[in-house]
């Protein structure tokens, strides 16, 4: 079976040390994350990691039970990448000089649909969010130039369709005290 | 942070009392029904023991001779009482000598709830003295672990705690609790916990999922039946027993299923796996319906998985939904408590029987017989062999024993052969293979069931490994039945090294103690036997005591268990010799 890329998403309590029980059960296949993020859901209380991962479909599927066997794990589910609409966020800090002498980058940022975030008189710093290959390709172009520094976020999706968690959650408003 | 999970009950006002923290814990434990507990004193979890001091007439405290060996006692009384067992600890090493122990219990899914007590919260993260994280250690090692920071907490978390260990598929939970947390107070008030809102413990039957099942086995032509430990868990030996006897079909069984139906019965077939009967493993690969009833297929189980079954529709009962198609594809999963599933199953199912195919595995088992079993039970040679004292010990007790058994060759030989008319009757560290798991665990299996005679096997190497606990049967006065089959090996390491490392024996050969001496250093009575004429009579013996007693048998030291699947080999190249 083909390794892809399949996006993890996981509802859980928001309970300490449960990001080390999900990332043990990576670590014990042996198996490396492309990126995992963790924050507050749409249900109050309710936390979502996303996890990219890169892995054969068999592999994804046996992952998501173990995460969903956690006991504070409410649901998990695997999502292939036309299932979801998903983004990253990359921060790029750049000499504020190149700017100026350097005209061709204003218009790589223009092009590239990036904003200025804050310009001071030391460096200035452009926000991309996109696919990861937008990001690449801005960090590609912006590359030659120098740059101070680099960050991009880990993958942050939501599905197309319905997850089955809705009405899971619900019910949790009328019996969890 | 606040204990965030969400704990699903209905609001009932309930009468407090003032308590600390550590009161606190040993009414929990009351509450639970808990009377006997494991462990193991030390600085952080003095307050608790201070308590335990005050309530020594309602709560029976063992003090075992290491951690770890708390542990596996708790472990040997969960598997001998089918409640949950309970072992405390300080931090540090006090705790991550549990680490064994959990690991065990996590592997194979027995009920244990451990306390370790904790440095005050306010040294949390400074390498504080026997500071130690151990709900990182423990976190992939335990069903569910907390640490408690706050004496209010306690009550609801050791609740969630038992709640958990014993749902489901039962497992490990680690509570740590800060020392100020045992110190500080609490308006206590206590009630069990009745669920969980992210945690369900048993998952729904699928009713379709029955009627698959029923039609696969009634159409079957050479139906066969593996069971496991879910049996057990589930408690569903007689469910299992009326399955059997109404479907007519062979049953095998998985080391932790052993003794979930007795050994005598017309359909039991045997063991399947690596050193299991040569029958069940051959003819795993040709029966056209194969029933997985509690079970997980282990390695240990299916050799080659490439291999495994490959002609037969599975149908796997399980209660894990984790378990389904992780080692071995399902064509049907039955999910839920094989207690209530094989009784669902049991007015779809025609009544049958399979005589050809059950001849099958009868003429398997003469094969076996006479190029194993038979010189096993009754050997030619003069040295003494492992299964002649499984033999001697079966007379004795007449199958009504539990065996508890270490980890190696003398394992295999006891689980092969032991006999047993009753459930919860063999306890052996199955899926870890924890050598050393036995001494402990026989205190506790006779601790869970005092009424029952306890005879624990264990080889001459793991015996060492946890020879302490002597000093806890010692002061206890538990009568187990100690029997050490003495080789003078590392039998099964060095018979892997004779098959496959050209008999290179590293690091295998023992310069042994002498085991009769240091049994009576603890005022233990003790025998070595070193001829035949002389087995019977000990064994009798040992039986009929009431007090502690220590059996060596010295048997022949390079003897090798047969049959075996080789690693990585198909079940049906199961080899005799």
């Amino acid at each position: 079976m083909e390794k892809e890329n399949f996006t993890i998403s996981v509802y859980t309590e928001n309970n300490i040390g449960l990001l080390n029980r999900i990332s043990a059960i990576f670590l014990k296949r042996h198996i490396n994350l492309d990126s995992m993020t963790a924050s507050q859901s749409e249900i109050k209380d309710v936390f979502r990691f996303t996890i990219a991962v890169k892995v054969t479909e068999e592999q994804v599927k046996k992952i998501v039970g173990q995460i969903e066997k956690q006991i504070e794990v409410i649901k998990a589910f695997y999502h292939k990448e036309e299932d979801i609409i998903y983004q990253e966020t990359a921060l790029f800090k750049v000499d504020s000089k190149l700017l100026f002498e350097e005209r061709q980058i204003q218009n790589v940022i223009k092009n590239s649909n990036a904003n200025i975030v804050t310009v001071t008189p030391e460096f200035f710093v452009i926000e991309k969010t996109g696919r990861r290959r937008e990001v690449e390709a801005l960090y590609c172009k912006l590359e030659p130039y120098g740059l101070m520094q680099f960050v991009r976020s880990g993958r942050i999706a939501v599905t197309k369709d319905k997850m089955d968690i809705s009405k899971i959650l619900e019910s949790f408003g009328e019996e969890a005290v | 942070m606040e204990i965030q999970t969400q704990t699903i009950k209905k609001e009932t006002k309930v009468a407090t009392k003032r308590m600390t923290g550590a009161e606190a814990v040993i009414r929990c434990l009351l509450a639970e029904g808990v009377d006997l507990i494991y462990g193991y004193p030390g600085g952080a979890i003095m307050p608790v023991y201070d308590e335990l001091y005050k309530f020594q007439d309602q709560l029976h405290h063992v003090l075992t001779r290491h951690e770890q060996g708390a542990t596996h006692a708790a472990q040997g009384y969960a598997r001998a009482s089918g409640k949950v067992g309970v072992a405390v600890a300080t931090s540090g090493p006090g705790a991550t000598n549990f680490v064994t122990g959990i690991a065990d219990a996590q592997i194979d899914s027995t009920p244990m709830v451990c306390i370790t007590g904790q440095v005050g919260s306010h040294l949390l993260g400074s390498d504080a003295f026997q500071e130690t994280d151990i709900i990182g250690i423990s976190t992939p090692i335990t069903k569910w672990n907390h640490q408690v920071t706050k004496a209010e907490d306690i009550p609801t978390v050791l609740a969630k705690a038992f709640y958990i260990a014993k749902s489901g598929r039962p497992g490990p939970v680690l509570i740590d609790i800060t020392k100020d947390a045992q110190f500080g107070e609490l308006d206590f008030a206590y009630e069990k916990c009745k669920g969980i809102r992210s945690y369900l413990p048993v998952p729904e039957t699928n009713p379709e999922s029955i009627k698959e099942a029923a039609e696969l086995i009634n159409n079957a032509k050479k139906p066969m039946i593996v069971f496991g430990q879910g049996v057990i868990l589930g408690e569903a030996e007689e469910e299992l027993k009326s399955f059997i006897e109404k479907s007519g079909i062979p049953s095998a069984w998985t080391i932790l299923g052993l003794s979930a139906l007795p050994t005598a019965h017309p359909l039991n077939v045997g063991m399947v796996g690596m050193h299991g009967n040569y029958g069940p493993n051959k003819l795993t690969n040709e029966c056209d319906v194969l029933l997985a009833i509690g079970m997980r297929f282990d390695d240990r189980v299916t050799g080659n998985l490439e291999t495994y079954a490959k002609q037969a529709k599975v149908v796997h009962f399980e209660i894990d939904p984790a378990e389904v198609d992780k080692n071995v594809k399902a064509d049907v999963a039955v999910m839920g408590n094989v207690k209530n599933t094989l009784a669902q199953m049991l007015p779809l199912i025609q009544p049958n029987s399979y005589d050809a195919w059950l001849q099958e595995f009868k003429d398997y088992d003469k094969i076996e017989f006479e190029k194993v079993i038979k010189e096993e039970l009754y050997p030619s040679k003069e040295g003494l062999s492992m299964g002649e004292v499984l033999r001697g010990i079966n007379e004795e007790t007449k199958g009504d024993a539990i065996i508890v058994s270490d980890v190696g060759q003398h394992q295999m030989i006891a689980c092969r052969y032991a006999e047993f008319n009753k459930t919860k009757s063999n306890v052996t560290s199955g899926g870890l293979g924890t050598m050393g798991f036995a001494l402990p665990a026989a205190i506790g299996a006779k601790m869970g069931a005092p009424e029952r005679e306890v005879v624990t096997i264990i080889g001459d190497g793991g015996y060492q490994m946890t020879i302490q606990e002597l000093g806890t049967i010692f002061q206890t006065r538990v009568p187990v039945k100690i029997v050490v089959l003495n080789n003078d090996f590392l039998g099964m390491v060095r018979q892997w090294q004779q098959l496959f490392f050209d008999k290179r024996y590293a690091s295998t050969e023992m310069v042994n103690p002498d085991f009769i001496t240091i049994a009576k250093g603890y005022h233990i009575k003790a025998k070595r036997v070193t001829k035949r004429e002389d087995l019977q009579e000990a064994i009798s013996e040992m039986i009929a005591s009431d007090q502690p007693y220590f059996l060596e048998v010295c048997v022949e030291k390079e003897n090798n268990v047969f049959p075996m699947i080789p690693t990585g080999a198909s079940v049906s190249d199961i080899r005799l010799e």
